[in-house]
């Protein structure tokens, strides 16, 4: 009987946790989902503004499809290793983890030199975000991705140190899971990017 | 030399200067007040030696009802603020007519004014309703906490500091004179070149981000966080309003962050969003702002439709008439209201199918807001009804709120939206619903719920006088808004005509702005008053009203850990089922996990606030320490984590023993 | 009887240690697919030969795919227990996300045809000693 009881404490205990996980899990969730809709904006504001080059260069003029190719190449694949990582967690497999995570983090560092190197070589072209409503929201919608690419890599630097620090407990594997959710978001979202800034541009749709 | 100096100067200050204070004496004053009022407390709180305590009790505080009981503090101070502002107005409206140019210049008028809409809406109408969320929410779906309470306290501090930033416009600098929503061109550098647009901006970004967190935060306790039994049919209505208003605030909320972004970007960064050249459109920042303001505007009206809800059926001892009905209303709204926003701007040249289209859709609109009336209506219907000041409050809402909303109907037909459009007409419009619909029922929430968060009620007398003295002054300062509406007069007015006739009107809607300061007056003499006299007024069965729902259930004033033991719901209103059987409670006490007292919720605020401060100054190298150290706060917060304490079972039995007892002596 | 039920649940979630199912196929049928649609929509685009409305309706149908694809296996929508809270919040959002970039998309477009260009109101705007 007291048996049972106990073991009836400690699963108790355990749903308590699972309750708590999930509950964090959905509302970070939930914040995703309201990044969707901060994206819509700056995608809605593209499309009407997106023939506005005021003399300035035109999507079809500035855009290089196979450079665009590249950039989406490296942040697919970190995508699918950040997947990999979640694995290697849940398995509680030390090493694996930190090893798909840095694969992850050497290929979002690459997306991003790549986006602004490209972004540096318009500037340099005097085809800044000062030029045309087009380039102020193409740097804008393009730059705020970036920006969250930015914030990812942080965390996931942030997160290898909370891994080698105190390993792959209940409160870091919850991270992890919310860590992963956030790469492939920005994953999705670029694929709307690459879509609609890039292919549709250099359409000139 | 001087020129190095200057440089020095621009590094380390930015634009900020000397030219920044006040220029003329009435702004002088106004700098004077917003600075005593810290002075103010500051002393009292040295002299009282309460500094410990308010670092203790308040500023570390993750107690949702502490968070509450701040924000409401915030929004009636706010209250004042935007009511001097009001003063101000009504004076120049009166005055300055002919020859006569009134008490204040143009763009101060128009500084006021923008103040005005932007503190009501903002600090006034979110406060209030975040407050009384956070005060309840948790009570009403037998909660201990809400989902995340490090993040519920950032919330607020984020717009607490978001208000202080308005307020520092008074001293440093000035503030937009474009109107509450800020349309550009007027908004952009070239037309408003002071820094009075940043401060609009980033106030509101900084409130906007905390609104958005408090959102996601209230929808995860919601949809997660309900007692035992309670499945989605059996939640109170103002639970259900809560959860509308939060799902529209979580998706409507950052567009308003994007928009204020790019206006921000077209400032700072010579962009060319909405600059009226170089490919800027101005309409998409209109279309952008509304497609955020309209689902605003029934962000704010949900909440007191849920609080009416609660009123209606205590107060006449009833079942809520329709709850089903009811919840669909609450869904339709929500989905609809993302769907009507051009009928803000009928004008802007949009063909016949596109005005059509959201004229018809704002029509439909109105359908589930009436079946909402009716139902309240309905629940009246043959009950006992008691006259008590909420319930007051409510039938002065159907009263005013029905005339406004049927005012709304009228304008969401395109053709006549062209002849009211920007008039005094549309300003008597929308005070009608946010003063009639929104601050009403905040006013009878907090009369209705206060006995429950502190433990006594509020003065009836009192409350009655100031209920009357509103809704007097209400209908005496608003109706003849429509009238000069109908004859021409637009909002922002701050001269006319001798010619016109309008002088009359415009000192009859003065005289109903000062009988509704007067019972702002009165509302505060009653708080003053009903602390004074509290122990005529305790409440000690917890249950005043003759309650329906869960948080009567408990003492009154609530204790830190809300739930002694949770309950379990098999029904709807679950309280009054519970009263009319005695069953016998065998529940166990069990240990209470809660989260300790943290400072960062306030720190991390803080710094966002210097951010935003500097930048709007462009002193570039404190924004960037503000930022970092924003980082580094939430990895300290990330490193911690043992974010709660134990409160043992025993502890939690004996506390709730003497709370019983407490009651019964 | 319910309690019992959730309690055997959560003992086999946390003993599995995977509550929402990531497994390595997933993210391999995820990743394939995403490959196959990304370089479709780029071939087609580099080397296609559509006429321009065809393009944009193909190359919509490949992202919005490649959306969905995601969402189900990096994303897991829609593999919880219900209710699918989840599953009902990203239907809201993509509502949304619709109604705002479609309805946005209308307005202004509906404007513009009613609207000076700016080239030509700038035009006008000089012959006008600037207005």
């Amino acid at each position: 009987m007291s048996e049972a009881v106990s073991e009836l404490k400690v699963t108790n205990k355990l749903i308590a946790k699972y309750d708590k996980d999930t509950k964090t899990i959905f509302g970070f969730w939930v914040y995703l989902m309201t990044d969707c809709v901060l994206f819509a904006s700056l995608f809605a504001v593209f499309a009407v503004l997106r023939h506005n080059t005021y003399g300035g260069p035109t999507a079809q003029g500035l855009f290089n499809l196979n450079y665009v190719m590249i950039e989406t190449m490296a942040l697919l694949t970190s995508s699918f290793t950040a997947g990999l990582a979640l694995l290697s967690a849940q398995r509680k497999r030390v090493k694996h983890t930190l090893f798909w995570f840095g694969v992850t983090f050497t290929l979002g560092l690459t997306f991003l030199i790549l986006e602004l190197s490209e972004f540096s070589r318009f500037v340099a072209q005097g085809d800044s975000w000062r030029r045309s409503g087009f380039l102020s929201s193409y740097f804008t919608l393009v730059g705020t991705h970036g920006l969250h690419i930015a914030i990812g890599l942080l965390w996931m630097l942030i997160m290898m140190a909370f891994i080698l620090k105190r390993g792959l407990n209940d409160t870091t594997l919850k991270r992890i899971r919310m860590l992963s959710l956030f790469w492939h978001f920005l994953d999705v979202v670029w694929i709307f990017i690459f879509t609609i800034v890039y292919l549709f541009g250099v359409l000139g749709v | 030399m001087l020129h190095v100096l200057d440089l020095m100067a621009s590094f380390w200050l930015g634009q900020l200067n000397l030219k920044a204070l006040p220029p003329n004496p009435i702004q002088w004053f106004g700098a004077s007040l917003i600075i005593l009022v810290p002075i103010m407390a500051a002393v009292l709180l040295t002299v009282t030696k309460r500094w410990r305590w308010l670092y203790r009790e308040w500023i570390t505080t993750q107690d949702p009802k502490k968070i509450g009981v701040m924000y409401i503090l915030v929004a009636f101070g706010m209250l004042l603020r935007g009511g001097a502002d009001v003063a101000l107005i009504k004076t120049q409206q009166a005055l300055s007519v002919g020859a006569s140019n009134g008490i204040l210049s143009a763009s101060h008028f128009q500084q006021i004014v923008t103040a005005h809409g932007t503190i009501m809406i903002f600090f006034v109408a979110m406060g209030l309703m975040f407050g009384i969320i956070n005060l309840i929410l948790p009570l009403q779906i037998g909660s201990r906490d809400v989902a995340f309470p490090f993040l519920n306290a950032t919330s607020f501090w984020l717009f607490f500091f978001g208000m202080v930033l308005v307020n520092v416009s008074l001293v440093l600098g000035d503030f937009a004179a474009t109107g509450w929503l800020a349309y550009p061109p007027l908004s952009e550098l070239r037309y408003s070149p002071s820094v009075g647009v940043d401060y609009w901006i980033w106030s509101l970004q900084i409130a906007g981000v905390g609104s958005l967190l408090a959102a996601i935060n209230f929808i995860v306790t919601i949809l997660k966080m309900r007692v035992k039994g309670m499945n989605f049919m059996k939640m109170p209505m103002f639970v259900w309003s809560v959860l509308g208003s939060m799902l529209l605030v979580a998706f409507a909320f950052p567009i308003l962050t994007a928009t204020l972004t790019l206006l921000a970007l077209d400032r700072t960064l010579g962009m060319h969003f909405f600059t009226s050249g170089a490919g800027g459109n101005m309409m998409m920042y209109v279309n952008l702002i509304w497609a955020w303001g309209h689902p605003e505007v029934y962000i704010l009206i949900l909440p007191a439709f849920g609080v009416f809800s609660e009123v209606v059926a205590t107060f006449s001892k009833k079942r809520l008439f329709g709850y089903t009905s009811m919840v669909w209303a609450i869904g339709a709204i929500v989905l609809l209201s993302f769907i009507v926003w051009l009928h803000h701007f009928f004008t802007m040249g949009a063909g016949s199918d596109v005005n059509a289209f959201f004229g018809i859709m704002t029509m439909v609109i109105a359908i589930p807001t009436g079946v909402k009336l009716f139902n309240w209506l309905f629940t009246m219907y043959r009950g006992r009804i008691k006259l008590d000041s909420p319930m007051l409050w409510f039938i002065g809402f159907v009263v005013i709120f029905t005339i406004g909303g049927m005012a709304g109907v009228l304008m969401a037909v395109p053709p006549i939206d062209f002849q009211l459009h920007n008039s005094l007409f549309l300003v008597a419009h929308f005070h009608m619903m946010i003063v009639g619909g929104v601050v009403f029922a905040d006013f009878a929430a907090i009369t209705y719920w206060f006995p429950k968060i502190f433990g006594f009620k509020l003065n009836e007398t009192l409350g009655r006088w100031a209920f009357w003295l509103w809704l007097v002054g209400f209908l005496t300062s608003f109706i003849p808004l429509y009238i000069l509406g109908f004859m021409g007069a637009t909002r922002r007015l701050d001269h006319y005509s001798a010619s016109l006739g309008w002088q009359q009107l415009f000192i009859v809607s003065g005289i109903g702005a000062a009988l509704i300061g007067a019972g702002v007056g009165v509302q505060l003499l009653q708080f003053a008053y009903s602390i004074y006299k509290r122990k005529d007024n305790l409440d000690k069965t917890g249950d005043p009203w003759d309650g329906r729902s869960l948080e009567w259930s408990l003492p009154s004033p609530v204790p830190f850990y809300n739930f002694a033991r949770l309950p379990e719901v098999t029904s709807r209103d679950a309280f009054w089922e519970a009263k009319k059987i005695h069953f016998k409670d065998n529940r166990k006490y069990e240990d209470i996990e809660i989260p300790k007292n943290t400072p960062l919720a306030f720190l991390i605020a803080l710094m966002a606030f210097l951010f935003a401060f500097s930048v709007v100054w462009h002193i570039w190298w404190v924004a960037t320490m503000a930022l970092l150290a924003i980082i580094v706060g939430l990895i300290i917060r990330s490193m911690d984590e043992q974010t709660d304490y134990v409160l043992a079972a025993q502890e939690v039995e004996k506390l709730d023993k003497s709370h019983l007892k407490g009651a019964r002596a | 009887m319910k309690s019992q039920t959730r309690t055997v649940a959560a003992d086999v979630m946390v003993s599995l240690h995977q509550p929402e199912e990531a497994t390595l196929k997933k993210y391999v049928i995820g990743f394939t697919g995403s490959l196959v649609l990304t370089f479709g929509a780029y071939l087609l685009t580099q080397y296609g030969a559509l006429s321009k409305p065809v393009m944009i309706i193909v190359l919509a149908i490949l992202a919005l795919s490649q959306f969905v694809l995601q969402l189900i296996y990096f994303l897991h929508v829609g593999k919880e227990f219900s209710p699918r809270l989840k599953l009902l919040v990203t239907i809201f959002m993509v509502l949304i996300v619709f109604i705002l970039v479609a309805g946005s998309i209308w307005i202004m477009d509906n404007l513009k045809g009613r609207m000076m260009s700016q080239s030509n109101m700038v035009k006008y705007m000089n012959s006008q000693n600037g207005l």
